[in-house]
């Protein structure tokens, strides 16, 4: 790789060992990537992945501290995913105890090495960082050092920004060095699109469930959807981008996507069109029969496959102020159809928190509230990740949160029905 | 009678190690493989990953991980790099295809910031490779990026 003169000088030690040791590590991720320089981030902030004081992570809270010790912080400010525990999600007696004194019981120390190395605020816990209450939004063409799957693919396919699929702690060495290896979704040549998903859906397709068959057919590889924009529209308006933040979390966490195009939307897909797809590009169909097989080939692995849904989570991406609006006058109207004040089964709604504030702020926030839901800013993800969470019951419309727990996944409408219903 | 098989990938870790094969022909979702395993100190990292019927319930310390490339979460690489802090990695990482960033981080995550940790990682050993290997086999992967699959080896279970 050709280094400029001020990286091989850091490379050289002239920054300390552990600079040095950072500007390595990019340098090896790079070149097995063919990476022949790195460059400069340019993004005003950094996310990262890693939110949470897991009592295993040992190993990285120790190179964190290598880090803090040296000296070696981020030079820009970061958001980072959400926290793990909200004292108002629902847990017993024995959840608590394992939560807090077993599996999190690092994580205010955690937190604390997060403020060293330069956390924005105490409110930038959101996996969803780009939402404007959260103010993590970078410009298209600018470079990021980010990890978080679905932020990542956010960030890339609706603001048009530059990032690699990093991974927790890469992200991190990115924005302490102030560089990245230019290589991958950084380049033009790497942002082609070497799928045509060809979507022939009788309805608008769920976003989640469309966002997984993708991520499962074409894994890392950058697909151009076309046919979408017939349900979404030609505008990015908060209801095309909340459809794609949820619709890109799913190809990402069900395959590996970094970047989608959507025909006659997305930043790049309206700039160069078609253009943007590789001759030997790969063709994939999809209609209802496609997506109704890839839902019935979801596992189940409740132990009882008609054991009575405990708990509910909506919400894994957060969910957006407009997003929050929607199910509070969707769940208000399903409640009055069923006869019921509140929903029957224990519900979270999960956003960010400066969302959380904007809505608690409307009238909005009391109507939810009524309705018996619970808004937290916690990581369900997190939170579902230990033995007594995965025994229990748990549904929800999230495809994220299917792949990584023992959740149950529905489509948006049959979780409302199963809320405010009870059964289908 | 099978035969021995030699195939060539291109060196991201160098090592030599001989173990036995275990085989995902899908992706390797890191973090829902080994979370329960790192949490809960499962020493044999058995994969909890429901998705993966090629993997769901194996122990994956100590094998010959072939897999065509790992998906999911971004935190797959710090999660690789734990599983390498505490003993309870692969013996190795064959992919069939390019390495992904996600591995590729983790693995140099582990080679550049922790000591006497070995986890020799080969890519590009291409299809044929993961159509042929079987989870028992016994595979040995040499310094060069030279992965020989004895197929006589076995291993029934």
């Amino acid at each position: 790789m050709e280094l400029t003169k001020e990286q091989q000088a850091i490379l050289d030690g002239e920054k300390g060992e552990t600079m040095a040791k950072v500007l390595e590590t990019l340098i090896r991720y790079g070149e097995i990537f063919g990476a022949e320089k790195l460059v400069p981030v340019s993004s005003k902030y950094n996310h990262l992945v890693t939110s949470f004081g897991l009592k295993a992570l040992g190993p990285v809270y120790d190179l964190m501290d290598q880090l803090i010790r040296a000296g070696a912080v981020s030079g820009q400010k970061f958001s980072v995913d959400p926290r793990p525990l909200d004292p108002r999600v629902p847990a017993n007696l024995l959840q608590n105890l394992v939560f807090k004194k077993f599996m999190y019981s690092k994580q205010d120390f955690y937190e604390n090495q997060l403020r060293q190395l330069g956390l924005m605020n105490e409110d930038a816990f959101s996996c969803a960082c780009y939402l404007e209450e959260q103010g993590n939004r970078p410009a298209q063409g600018e470079i990021l050092s980010w990890a978080e799957s679905s932020a990542v693919v956010y960030a890339n396919s609706v603001l048009g920004a530059r990032c690699n699929r990093n991974s927790g702690i890469m992200d991190l060495m990115g924005s302490v060095a102030g560089y990245v290896p230019y290589f991958g979704l950084l380049t033009d040549e790497g942002r082609k699109a070497t799928w045509v998903i060809r979507v022939n859906t009788t309805q608008k397709p769920e976003a989640q469930l469309l966002g997984s068959a993708i991520g499962m057919k074409v894994m890392e590889d950058v697909p151009y959807v076309i046919g979408l924009d017939r349900w979404l529209g030609n505008e990015l308006d908060e209801a095309a981008c909340a459809y794609l933040k949820d619709f890109g979390a799913a190809t990402a966490s069900n395959g590996a996507v970094g970047l989608y195009h959507i025909d006659g939307l997305t930043p790049e897909a309206k700039e160069q069109g078609t253009a943007l797809i590789t001759p030997d590009a790969r063709e994939y169909i999809i209609d209802d029969a496609e997506l109704q097989r890839v839902k019935d080939n979801y596992p189940l692995v409740w132990k009882d496959p008609d054991a009575k849904p405990k708990l509910c989570f909506v919400g894994c991406p957060h969910l957006s102020l407009q997003q929050l609006k929607d199910w509070t006058d969707r769940l208000e109207e399903g409640l009055r159809a069923a006869g019921r004040k509140k929903v029957c089964v224990p519900t979270v709604f999960t956003t960010a928190p400066g969302v959380k504030k904007a809505f608690e702020a409307s009238d909005y926030g009391a109507r939810l509230a009524a309705a018996g839901v619970i808004l937290s800013c916690i990581c369900p993800l997190m939170y579902m990740n230990n033995p007594l969470c995965a025994k229990m019951p748990v549904i929800t419309c999230s495809n994220k949160l299917r792949t990584y727990t023992t959740a149950r996944y529905y489509t948006e409408a049959e979780i409302l029905t199963r809320i405010t219903k009870g059964a289908d | 009678m099978a035969i021995l098989r030699i195939y060539h990938g291109r060196v991201i870790a160098p090592g030599e190690v001989t173990a036995e094969a275990l085989v995902s022909h899908g992706g390797l979702n890191t973090l829902a493989s080994f979370q329960k395993a790192l949490q809960f100190g499962d020493k044999k990292a058995t994969c909890g990953d429901q998705n993966n019927p090629d993997l769901y319930g194996r122990e994956m310390a100590g094998k010959a991980l072939c897999l065509p490339q790992t998906i999911g979460s971004t935190t797959g690489g710090l999660v690789l790099y734990c599983a390498c802090a505490m003993h309870r990695q692969p013996a190795c990482l064959l992919f069939s295809n390019p390495i992904d960033s996600l591995a590729a981080a983790g693995s140099v995550l582990a080679s550049v910031w922790l000591d006497n940790v070995k986890m020799p990682v080969i890519d590009c050993l291409g299809e044929e490779f993961l159509q042929y290997v079987q989870t028992g086999m016994e595979i040995a992967v040499k310094p060069d990026g030279k992965v020989e699959v004895r197929p006589g080896s076995v291993i029934i279970d």
